[in-house]
């Protein structure tokens, strides 16, 4: 029923804007008739179609919003494939912090059009996304994942968050050990996403980053992931399935390990700050008993590591009204939507002076103790791995998944892996 | 036939003047209904699968527009030279990755199909029998089959998962297990997890044609049997078995060439897992994923070629079994 009437006032809406389109397209500069692809954890679609509502009623365009799974690989295959056949449906697509190298041809040129605003962002992020001397998208926020911890169940039990992953691990057990004694039976020690998926390639970059075993692919093109430090790592990683994490952590996602996190049922959980809000909500089990910090240091590691995350927003080369495009993109990224999704959702501001805006740290303190997480963030190598980029993360996330699931040593599966990159590689990347 | 009856030539000829005529026109007609199939089908069928062959020759890729040149075997089997004598195979036959889809494909087909077949005989014997109700349980069996694979997938995903799902939630209740377990994740149970989806949705097809089959049996054989004594498991073997061969060789490659490319079911199953990997997985992978659109194109030849292969060799081996009975 409800389905059906919003398909029908859908309907209404759009009959109603294409009559007003008609009658304004005389005077005013044209209404175009927009689309935008995106994929969703959370509430990004709820809040995307607010934004989007203010940028209908300001500039008379329209805009639909086409939804994508959550999982960043399925949605890519899926773009590329659009992107391929010149699809003209599609004006804008978010895309994912790794993406512009591979899908750059594609893309407009938004150098021009953003000059203005380019500086009111973190140069950083702008620089992963300008390709060849070309701005291919612009950021519309950032994300670097953090652990979180639930305060209740440390504070009862003794124990302050953990610095290290051995430390993470031994409290991890302890706490689960003793609520489970005490007759809660559902809780466990630690989620993260476990999938053989993009997000794989997150949690164990940064648990090999933390422990000194290097960034899988330098910078300089170099394959480094086959060494010591990496094999130790992923051998205690391997040791939490079964035991802190729930073995279905091999097939959890974001949205499963939140799942799991905001039931009460974890002590840990490794995620990217759109689940702060959501975890803070009304329906939500664990609303003020939790804190973040940043994730833990392995045993032979000096610094801790977070993976750079991040999604922008890129016009399509084949778009047919590229100049509204633009304009929608650069409404999204503008100060005033940041903000707004800032405090809604905590995503990740990409604009320096929100930072320091009284508005954001008044409603969401945790954005400002973010900041030094995400401007250390290290940057899964896309850069330079370039167009093979998918599948050196697709080996180093099926390294990796053997060894968690017990098919494999760390150091077996590493040597195997350093053979395919060396594969793809042939003469240079 | 023409020269027997040849007391009245000029009449004959006359007919055999105008059957011919009627002949030729008829197949005129008849080639004027088939030229729009046979468009069509060259158009969906032949055409992509020719682009796919050629693609698998070139170096093909999606990023760059317009690319496409021609490399002969290089993503079949291709010697790497690193100088010096040194070197090593690549290409997909030298891809231990593809080797373990295929493994997986096969491993897939024979247990599925085995289960489904054994399965589906015995609802087709029970659905066969005379009882009341029998239309509706006829029509309800076959909802697993009428539900889009990609809805049953999702709403098994769901029922096997380890936190929520019902499956582990009514093991728990009757005792037979004692932790959750995660089905799809759990490198053991992904394989058997998928085997069981299809299981429960294509079962209903198996038992749809094999009724079909058993209801074209005359009665009058089961007549004689019952008169003569004869044990229904003897019957069952010796009467019942060999008559319905023929439908359920003719179920079994359905269910064969569908399972051999299976894709949808595993994708939202387990997708990306090695231990779940199929060749259509892997060459849509190659295609979209990763930069490659040439070399999943050649994976695709060769998904192709291995179907025909099989399907050939299964309708042979089939015949000399059919003949070797009588």
């Amino acid at each position: 029923m409800r389905l059906r009437s919003q398909t029908r006032s859908l309907a209404q809406t759009s009959v109603l804007a294409m009559v007003v389109a008609s009658f304004v397209t005389g005077t005013a500069a044209s209404a175009a008739d927009l689309s935008i692809v995106s994929g969703a954890v959370g509430r990004d679609i709820e809040e995307l179609r607010k934004h989007l509502d203010m940028f209908e009623a300001e500039t008379g365009h329209t805009v639909s919003i086409v939804t994508m799974p959550a999982s960043t690989t399925d949605q890519f295959g899926q773009y590329r494939l659009w992107l391929s056949a010149e699809n003209p449906d599609i004006d804008v697509y978010r895309v994912d912090v790794i993406w512009a190298p591979q899908l750059a041809n594609h893309f407009v040129d938004l150098t021009e059009a953003a000059a203005d605003v380019v500086g009111d962002h973190f140069p950083a992020i702008i620089e992963s996304q300008t390709v060849d001397g070309r701005l291919v998208a612009l950021p519309m926020f950032t994300d670097a994942p953090a652990l979180y911890y639930r305060t209740d169940l440390l504070e009862k039990h003794g124990a302050t968050p953990p610095a290290t992953w051995v430390e993470l691990t031994e409290t991890a057990q302890a706490i689960m050990d003793a609520e489970r004694a005490d007759g809660n039976d559902g809780i466990f020690g630690f989620v993260w996403q476990g999938a053989a998926y993009e997000g794989l390639t997150c949690n164990a970059l940064e648990w090999i980053k933390s422990n000194g075993g290097g960034q899988i692919v330098e910078p300089d093109g170099e394959i480094s992931v086959n060494n010591e430090n990496a094999a130790e790592m992923l051998d205690l990683a391997a040791t939490w399935v079964g035991t802190i994490s729930p073995p279905g952590v091999l097939g959890y996602r974001e949205e499963e390990a939140r799942g799991v996190w905001q039931l009460g049922n974890a002590v840990f959980m490794r995620n990217w700050p759109y689940a702060y809000a959501l975890s803070n909500s009304d329906d939500s089990a664990v609303q003020g008993l939790f804190g973040v910090v940043p994730l833990p240091t392995g045993p032979s590691g000096e610094q801790n590591a977070a993976t750079l995350g991040g999604w922008n927003l890129a016009v399509s080369e084949y778009s047919q009204d590229k100049e509204a495009a633009i304009e929608m993109v650069k409404f999204l990224a503008s100060a005033e939507i940041q903000k707004d999704r800032a405090i809604e959702t905590t995503r990740l501001p990409t604009i320096v002076s929100l930072y320091e805006d009284a508005d954001v740290l008044g409603a969401q303190p945790v954005i400002g103790e973010w900041l030094p997480i995400f401007q250390e963030a290290v940057p899964r190598p896309s850069a330079p791995t370039k167009a093979n980029y998918n599948q050196v993360s697709q080996e180093f996330w099926t390294a990796a998944h053997n060894t968690l699931s017990g098919n494999g040593s760390g150091a077996e599966n590493l040597a195997t892996l350093e053979r395919n990159l060396m594969r793809i590689r042939r003469s240079g990347w | 036939m023409v020269t027997a009856t040849s007391s009245l030539p000029q009449a004959e000829t006359k007919a055999a003047t105008k059957s011919t005529q009627l002949t030729r026109e008829k197949i005129r007609a008849a080639w004027i209904f088939l030229t729009p199939m046979i468009l069509v089908l060259l158009a969906v069928a032949a055409w992509p699968l020719i682009r796919t062959i050629w693609f698998g020759f070139t170096d093909a890729r999606l990023s760059v527009p317009g690319s496409g040149e021609w490399i002969g075997f290089e993503n079949y089997l291709y010697w790497l030279d690193y100088g010096g004598g040194d070197g090593e195979w690549i290409g997909i036959l030298a891809d231990p990755t593809w080797w373990r889809a295929v493994y997986n494909t096969v491993y897939f087909t024979v247990i599925a199909v085995s289960i489904e077949t054994v399965l589906g005989l015995i609802v087709a014997l029970v659905l066969n029998a005379q009882f009341a109700g029998r239309g509706f349980v006829r029509a309800a069996i076959l909802v697993p089959w009428a539900i889009p694979t990609i809805v049953s997938a999702k709403m098994w995903d769901w029922m096997l998962n380890d936190q929520f799902g019902i499956l582990n939630d009514l093991f728990m209740m009757v005792g037979l297990i004692s932790a959750p377990i995660a089905w799809t994740s759990s490198p053991d149970t992904a394989m058997w997890a998928v085997i069981m989806v299809d299981v429960w949705k294509t079962t209903p097809f198996m038992a749809l044609l094999i009724l079909a089959g058993m209801q074209m049996l005359p009665g009058d054989i089961y007549e004689a049997a019952k008169v003569d004594g004869v044990h229904p498991v003897k019957v069952f073997f010796k009467v019942t078995l060999p008559l319905i061969k023929p439908a359920i060789m003719v179920a079994v490659i359905f269910r064969m060439l569908d399972s051999l490319r299976i894709f949808d079911l595993i994708y939202v199953l387990t997708p990306n897992n090695v231990q779940t990997v199929t060749m259509s997985v892997y060459a849509r992978q190659h295609l979209f994923d990763f930069d490659n659109f040439a070399y999943g194109s050649a994976a695709s030849t060769l998904l192709f070629l291995i179907i025909a292969g099989t399907t050939i060799l299964y309708i042979y081996a089939g015949r000399v079994n059919l003949s070797g009975d009588k």
